[in-house]
């Protein structure tokens, strides 16, 4: 028995010793980067290629979406809080006040690239031409019930072919992100409020109504909320040939062989068109550096080196093999120079 | 009896059939239920090994490597840090044109550069290192080739589809049937899976790193919740007076083994990250959110553990002298330990298999250095699986698949333990 009780002593003493080291081991080796899912495959890559190649240590990314990432990085200074956020949208103001109260007041802003949306669907069907406005009506809603959209009734489109006459009498049925994802962010400012935009009745609503009536989605079912894994979209995209889905253009770029982009405004979804802005849903994504942490936590300024240079964001950067369309020369010299520099983020 | 004109036998026999046609029934019903769990248990099993099982080899090409001297040690000396630092991607760049001395062009050289993984530049910086004699020779040295190729040598390529809708041109499916033709492709057993940490290049990527990271975690998750939940149920179920307040802790116990896995990993955050400081992604955190989880899983089965044993043994016990702790350890909780190993063992079964609280300590993360102690940074294998299956390179669904075997073996290898524990020394009164 005696044996016994020196036993648990024992072990209740390692774990409480285990304890005191981990609170004690306050510093840091290596980077911590929180942050958008969209931006997550692209930054481990260069995270990657950073600890391969040099003698610190691998940083380490986590993917907590865009928001959550920002509440991270702006929860304070100093070692327990991350170091860079990645973000597929702009900070908000919201949020640079929040940092600010916390104390992150010098913020470094770093754009990486674009990201193009795409709205596909299974090879076994047709591709489709669309417009934000077919969209619009396919998927809000609520629609207009008039030409000017002054007035307004619960969304009546069954088929592709009720919204415009020269789509085929296909079944509306669209997977695409939930509210919380970065996509259908980028997917309602981009499609939705450009397409409720051409009546001209809701463009000139108040900002507030103009959201609710923009950026509504509708709930009968032809607009299902397919979770965060994009994976999954193509997969059921695959085993039903009706169904749209609405992802980034990486896993398009993956997946050429099973599914093609509708073309949005005649503009496929490829490469070369999202580089060149032709395609109109594209978005740029972000990394939030932290000035105060460029000095405590070693490494932060080469592993920015590495992201900045032309092997990995340039045209032919290992960033472009993995579906990143890089920014024109012009953006990636200003940024890497900003960066270089350490300019604070200004809205 | 006699006046409704049949006898006790025969009413009996007159129900008999319809009684044993019921019983046949019932019993038909229960095969089929059970048929059924199992059939979908097959399903799983089929469709996970299928696409599975080619994770566990990867193709590897030979390629002729010269270590040109002016390249990577143009000054001599063999200085390491020359070495470490020269630029490897132009040898592989160089090894992989004299396989094909008539392409050219720089887009198709381009094309061509993509044949071998990225991680080729740094085996070989590895192969300098290791021995500098290396330098100035030329050598053949087997290296994975890029997953997309992984994949068209698995079959996974649709060869028949027009060229657009491929990621692999005809010119490097022919390449890369030029070089199966010569020999110089080969199929191995992939160790990498095994040693390596996570790598956001399918080939470099292994579940070493996940491993350790779960290990760690469920070291310190059994640390604390074993003797925790022993000395827990014993003093519940042996010295506890019954009263209001032992009946409340009771209730609750059992109402914490029913608390969906996230509401963990939200108070670990609030109290062990955010009110202790312990860092964010380490194991220690991992551990205690999860040891919070299985906790009332082990106490309510070492509690029944702890009934089950006779009274006559205690009786036995206290008449012939001991006290009650001596009677108490001496024998009532051996006889309840098989019992309370598999409660145990079940949650630790529980443990391994969780995600949903890890994804708020920060867990779920692109950890490549595989982890050395319970504060480092570190994901646990589900979590890797989940990382896995959310990437666009299709062949991490493959190895997505494999982890799910890997995760798989180490949870049926636990149960089976369960269940010999209870064979071997669980004891029937």
């Amino acid at each position: 028995m005696q044996r016994k009780s020196v036993l648990m002593a024992a072990v209740v003493a390692l774990a409480v010793a285990g304890m005191a080291t981990a609170v004690s081991a306050q510093s840091r080796d290596y980077i911590q980067i929180v942050g958008s899912s969209t931006v997550y495959p692209f930054t481990t890559v260069v995270a990657e290629q950073f600890g391969k190649t040099t003698k610190f240590k691998t940083p380490k990314v986590e993917s907590t979406g865009s928001g959550g990432g920002l509440k991270l990085f702006c929860a304070g200074v100093g070692v327990e809080h991350p170091d860079m956020t990645n973000s597929s949208r702009r900070i908000k103001k919201s949020e640079v006040e929040l940092c600010g109260k916390n104390g992150v007041k010098e913020v470094v802003e770093m754009k990486v690239g674009y990201d193009g949306i795409a709205v596909a669907n299974s090879k076994k069907s047709k591709s489709l031409s669309l417009t934000p406005r077919d969209l619009f009506l396919a998927l809000a809603k609520d629609v207009p019930a008039n030409a000017d959209g002054s007035e307004r009734k619960p969304n009546p489109n069954k088929t592709w072919k009720d919204v415009n006459p020269k789509l085929p009498a296909l079944k509306i049925e669209v997977l695409g992100p939930p509210p919380t994802s970065g996509t259908r962010d980028a997917f309602v400012e981009l499609v939705m409020d450009a397409g409720c935009g051409t009546f001209a009745a809701i463009k000139s609503m108040k900002k507030k109504a103009k959201r609710a009536a923009c950026r509504t989605m509708r709930e009968d079912g032809a607009f299902v909320e397919a979770g965060e894994n994009d994976n999954l979209i193509v997969q059921k995209l695959d085993a039903n040939p009706d169904a749209f889905g609405i992802f980034g253009f990486s896993f398009l770029d993956q997946n050429f062989d099973k599914l093609h982009g509708a073309s949005i405004n005649g503009v496929k979804p490829e490469f070369e068109t999202i580089a060149d802005g032709s395609y109109p849903v594209s978005r740029p994504l972000y990394i939030y550096i932290k000035k105060a942490h460029l000095d405590v936590i070693a490494g932060m300024r080469e592993f920015l080196a590495e992201y900045t240079s032309e092997k990995a964001w340039g045209d032919e950067g290992y960033l472009t093999d993995k579906g990143l369309i890089p920014m024109p020369e012009k953006e990636r010299q200003m940024f890497s120079s900003d960066v270089k520099n350490l300019k604070n983020l200004a809205l | 009896m006699a006046a409704s004109g049949k006898s006790t036998i025969e009413r009996v026999r007159a129900t008999l059939a319809r009684r044993n046609r019921a019983e046949r029934r019932f019993k038909n019903f229960g095969r089929a239920a059970v048929l059924l769990g199992l059939l979908f248990l097959v399903l799983v099993f089929v469709n996970i090994i299928l696409t599975g099982y080619s994770a566990f080899w990867q193709t590897f090409v030979k390629l002729p490597v010269h270590f040109d001297a002016r390249v990577i040690d143009p000054r001599g000396g063999a200085d390491p840090e020359t070495l470490g630092s020269a630029d490897y991607g132009a040898l592989v760049k160089a090894s992989v044109r004299s396989l094909f001395p008539d392409v050219s062009g720089r887009r198709h050289r381009r094309e061509l550069g993509k044949l071998v993984s990225r991680g080729t530049v740094f085996q070989l910086r590895r192969m300098v290192l290791e021995d500098p004699s290396l330098v100035g020779s030329s050598t053949e040295v087997w290296v994975p080739v890029d997953d997309d190729y992984d994949m068209l040598h698995k079959g996974n390529v649709d060869r028949t589809l027009p060229e657009t809708d491929r990621r692999l041109s005809d010119r490097q499916i022919a390449w890369f049937d030029r070089l199966a033709d010569d020999g110089r492709v080969e199929s191995r057993f992939n160790i990498t899976f095994f040693t390596a940490g996570d790598s956001r290049e399918p080939e470099l990527a292994g579940i070493r790193g996940a491993a350790m990271g779960s290990f760690f975690t469920l070291a310190v998750t059994l640390l604390l919740s074993f003797p925790l939940g022993v000395a827990t149920s014993v003093y519940l179920e042996e010295f506890a007076p019954r009263n209001r307040l032992t009946a409340l802790i009771e209730v609750n116990i059992n109402n914490l083994a029913a608390v969906p896995s996230i509401v963990f990993g939200l108070l670990g955050l609030a109290v062990f990250i955010n009110l202790f400081g312990l860092p964010r992604s380490a194991p220690l955190v991992g551990g205690l959110v999860l040891t919070l989880m299985t906790l009332p899983t082990i106490i309510i089965a070492g509690r029944a553990a702890l009934t089950s044993v006779p009274p006559s043994i205690r009786e036995a016990a206290l008449g012939v002298g001991a006290s009650k702790l001596q009677m108490i350890v001496h024998h009532v909780l051996p006889l309840a330990m098989p019992g309370m190993l598999t409660g145990t063992i079940i949650g630790m079964a529980r443990a391994l298999g969780e995600t949903a609280p890890l994804l708020m300590i920060g867990m779920v993360a692109f950890v490549v250095d595989v982890p050395q102690s319970v504060t480092d940074a570190a994901t646990a294998l589900p979590v890797q699986i989940f990382l896995w299956l959310d990437s666009p390179e299709r062949a991490f669904v493959e190895r997505a698949s494999a982890a799910i075997m890997v995760l798989l073996a180490f949870l049926v290898a636990m149960n089976a333990l369960a269940v010999v524990l209870r064979r071997r020394f669980e004891r029937r009164w």
